[in-house]
């Protein structure tokens, strides 16, 4: 199975995520991670939603998303056109004798401390996926005593906006729909 | 009834129950099925001195299916109503048909107070939650100046692209609220833009295959009825010469009584409709979806053949069967272009040869006809009733079906002769949709003459219909294949479970007695049991049109649907009667 990153634009509306996710979850897909949050239009949220699934039935999957009415457009970002990242927060074990080794990873990986306590570091770094999971492979043995991750999020290269479309269609309102 | 209505203007403060029920007419509803209750009885008062007719059924089912009636029966969208909570999930069960089957429908239901909304309050439901999956879009309305809107966008979305079935759920505090009421002139929903124009470069490439293919068949789906594309198929059909099955949705979609038509597919479809698509080397599928009812086991599905797949719901292209032609767009835009496209190829001298095809198809279809045997006891067997009800009421009347035997038995021994005179369960598979979708077919087409075929274990789950037919005048009829048992179950007891009939004996000869309750419920009731009184019997249901009529076809419980693909298996297994699998003499190919 291959990881796709999909990028999906909809109406900023009450429930577009539940119905979302019911989908995935009904067609039997399973969701990696999923971030969604606002756009540069106010009327419009952005989801960022990787998946881990075949060519064939992501494009049932994209299919199906793209039925609901709520959904404006579905762009498969392409890792080597897009960037990803996405953002950890880690709270790490860091005795006096291990904190100098800790902090050094932390410099190696240009990640940030973000909280001390006595016996421990919080973390933050920002990433792809391979980078932050190299990153927790070196704090692995300093003891991970807690862990949140975003999931990704992603934006294509280049100048293009993936929310550039035409005038938006209006169509004239029924009596047609039931005459 | 929208005429003193002007788009775009506004009409002064009304309550957002007034607007619910202004926005209903101006959307062009005459009729509602529905009842009322707490959360929506604010909806109801001017319900009252409003035009539209509202039907109070005697259960929400009732209420959805027979929108769903209406809807199949008229093209026009149907409209059902309810309370929240219970009287909301009554409806669960019409709205998952109407999107397995795509019938247009708007189900309008009233939801607690916002402010009680997620509060567990009494009669509570998240009927928009529970509807998601199984409506093609639904809404949750709270705020009373969204209610015209709404209304105009869910009727928008039920009857255009895919119809199917859209809800709209109403906070009661939107409906007491004081609100405007403006019917909008326009919709703007930018994540819906239904494409209904196939690609040129797809029909010119479907063209193609079709000259190119030697053994092709149009595979013609529900959708081909929801599009009124049957004069266009007629078209296509005799332009080329090529055979048509219609499946269990499209029944009436292209004549029985054509040459070319080799009847229904699938696990209980005519040999020849089988053979047609199974040794084909082209299905051109129109609207149809590969259903696993049609294809049985999908691996050995018409191994040989290529597949034009034309559908208004991309989702469906490609989703059981690969396509080698995709097609997006209205059956009856892909066939005008189609039969173009073809014209002109046909004039350059172009056209297929499917001689050697047509007559072994031909052949099998004369060897293999749709037949039963006459119970061995003088009993009286469904089929013979379902043979004469279908030619003395004749290809004018409306047929309903709920689901099992009787459905199968009445998709195969009434001819269909046009389009929308089949209205059935069949993609949910919802036993008990035969009366109330009668009764909804009745409201939409009044002059017509309207039968329910139902089985006595459909009929007793929603039989109180009875009653809303009988008040509101509704004189539908009603024919129980009546075989005492959920047969169709019983059938595969009998093939598949040692004949060991767990569960499956419904006693209904002796309980209920079906003509007392006909008459109970302000019906004529009769009964047949013997063949030599079917005519006479359907004679007389047929001359009583002041009120609904129930016949009793008291037949012979051992009877079975024959053709028959096992399921799960391949449909080069068929047999056409019990361990008999037909021969094809396939050197003629």
């Amino acid at each position: 199975m291959a990881k796709h990153t999909l990028s999906v634009l909809v109406e900023n509306k009450p429930g577009v995520l539940a119905r979302i996710a019911a989908l995935f979850s009904r067609r039997g897909f399973n969701i990696e991670s999923l971030a969604v949050g606002p756009t540069e239009h106010a009327e419009m949220s952005r989801m960022t939603i990787v998946v881990n699934v075949e060519d064939s039935p992501l494009e049932q999957v994209t299919k199906q998303l793209n039925k609901l009415v709520e959904v404006i457009k579905i762009v498969e970002l392409d890792p080597t056109a897009a960037v990803q990242r996405e953002l950890v927060l880690v709270k790490v074990g860091a005795t006096p004798e291990t904190r100098g080794q800790v902090l050094d990873a932390v410099q190696l990986f240009r990640a940030k401390v973000v909280d001390v306590a006595a016996d421990a570091v919080t973390i933050q770094t920002i990433g792809n996926a391979g980078k932050i999971a190299d990153f927790l492979r070196v704090l692995e043995p300093f003891g991970i005593r807690e862990l949140v991750q975003s999931g990704a999020i992603a934006i294509g290269r280049g100048p293009r906006s993936i929310s550039e479309r035409g005038k938006p269609v209006a169509v004239p309102v029924p009596p047609a729909a039931n005459s | 009834m929208s005429e003193q209505q002007q788009a775009g203007t506004p009409a002064g403060t009304v309550t957002g129950a007034e607007s619910l029920v202004k926005s209903l007419e101006a959307a062009g509803v005459t009729d509602i099925f529905g009842i009322p209750g707490g959360a929506i009885l604010p909806a109801y008062d001017p319900l009252m001195d409003s035009p539209i007719r509202h039907i109070l059924v005697r259960h929400e089912q009732g209420a959805g299916h027979a929108a769903q009636g209406y809807a199949a029966a008229s093209g026009r969208v149907g409209v059902c109503m309810a309370t929240s909570g219970p009287g909301a999930t009554n409806l669960v069960t019409p709205i998952a048909d109407a999107h397995m089957d795509s019938v247009p429908m708007v189900a309008v239901t009233g939801q607690v107070p916002a402010a009680a909304i997620g509060s567990d309050a009494f009669q509570e439901a998240d009927i928009r939650g529970i509807t998601m999956p199984i409506t093609k879009h639904n809404f949750l309305v709270t705020d009373p100046a969204e209610i015209p809107r709404t209304i105009a966008e869910a009727f928008h979305i039920a009857s255009t692209g895919r119809p199917g079935p859209v809800l709209v759920d109403v906070a009661k505090s939107a409906l007491q609220a004081m609100t405007t009421f403006t019917w909008p002139s326009e919709i703007h929903l930018p994540g819906y833009r239904p494409v209904t124009r196939p690609h040129a470069k797809q029909i010119r490439e479907a063209a193609r295959l079709i000259l190119d293919a030697r053994r092709p068949v149009l595979y013609v789906g529900g959708g081909t009825i929801r599009s009124g594309a049957s004069k266009e198929l007629m078209t296509l059909a005799e332009l080329t010469g090529m055979p048509v099955v219609t499946t269990l949705m499209a029944r009436g979609a292209f004549p029985d009584s054509h040459p070319q038509h080799l009847g229904m597919p699938g696990m209980h479809g005519t040999v020849a409709a089988v053979a047609g698509l199974q040794k084909s080397d082209l299905i051109i599928s129109l609207g149809a979806r590969f259903d696993d009812r049609v294809t049985g086991n999908l691996d050995s599905f018409a191994p040989g053949a290529k597949v034009i797949h034309a559908d208004i719901d991309p989702a469906e292209i490609g989703k059981n069967r690969h396509a080698d032609v995709p097609i997006v767009g209205d059956v009856r835009e892909v066939l005008l272009d189609l039969v173009l496209a073809l014209r002109t190829e046909a004039d350059a001298g172009h056209t297929g040869d499917y001689e050697a095809w047509v007559q072994f198809l031909a052949g099998v279809k004369s060897k293999y006809p749709v037949g039963y045997d006459k119970p061995a006891d003088g009993g009286l067997a469904p089929q013979y009733v379902l043979e004469r009800l279908g030619v003395l009421a004749g290809e004018d009347a409306i047929y309903t079906a709920g689901v099992g035997q009787h459905q199968m038995w009445a998709a195969h021994y009434v001819s269909y002769e046009r389009p929308n005179t089949w209205i059935n369960s069949g993609g949910l598979g919802t036993m008990g949709f035969a009366v109330p979708a009668a009764m909804g077919a009745k409201v939409g087409m009044p002059d017509k003459v309207v039968w329910a075929v139902d089985g006595d274990g459909c009929f007793q789950m929603t039989n109180q219909e009875l009653a809303t037919c009988a008040i509101n005048n509704i004189p539908i009829k009603v024919a129980i294949i009546n075989n005492e048992s959920l047969g169709m179950v019983r059938q595969w007891q009998t093939l598949f479970y040692n004949s060991r009939y767990s569960n499956t004996d419904l006693h209904s000869k002796r309980i209920p007695d079906f003509v007392k309750l006909a008459d109970a419920y302000g019906c004529v009731g009769l009964a047949c049991e013997s063949p030599d009184d079917v005519d006479a019997t359907i004679a007389k249901a047929m001359e009583i049109n002041d009120v609904p009529v129930v016949v009793d076809f008291r037949v012979h419980r051992d009877a079975m649907v024959w053709p028959m693909v096992a399921a799960g298996t391949s449909n080069d297994d068929i047999k056409y009667a019990r361990d008999l699998a037909p021969q094809f003499d396939e050197d003629d190919l």
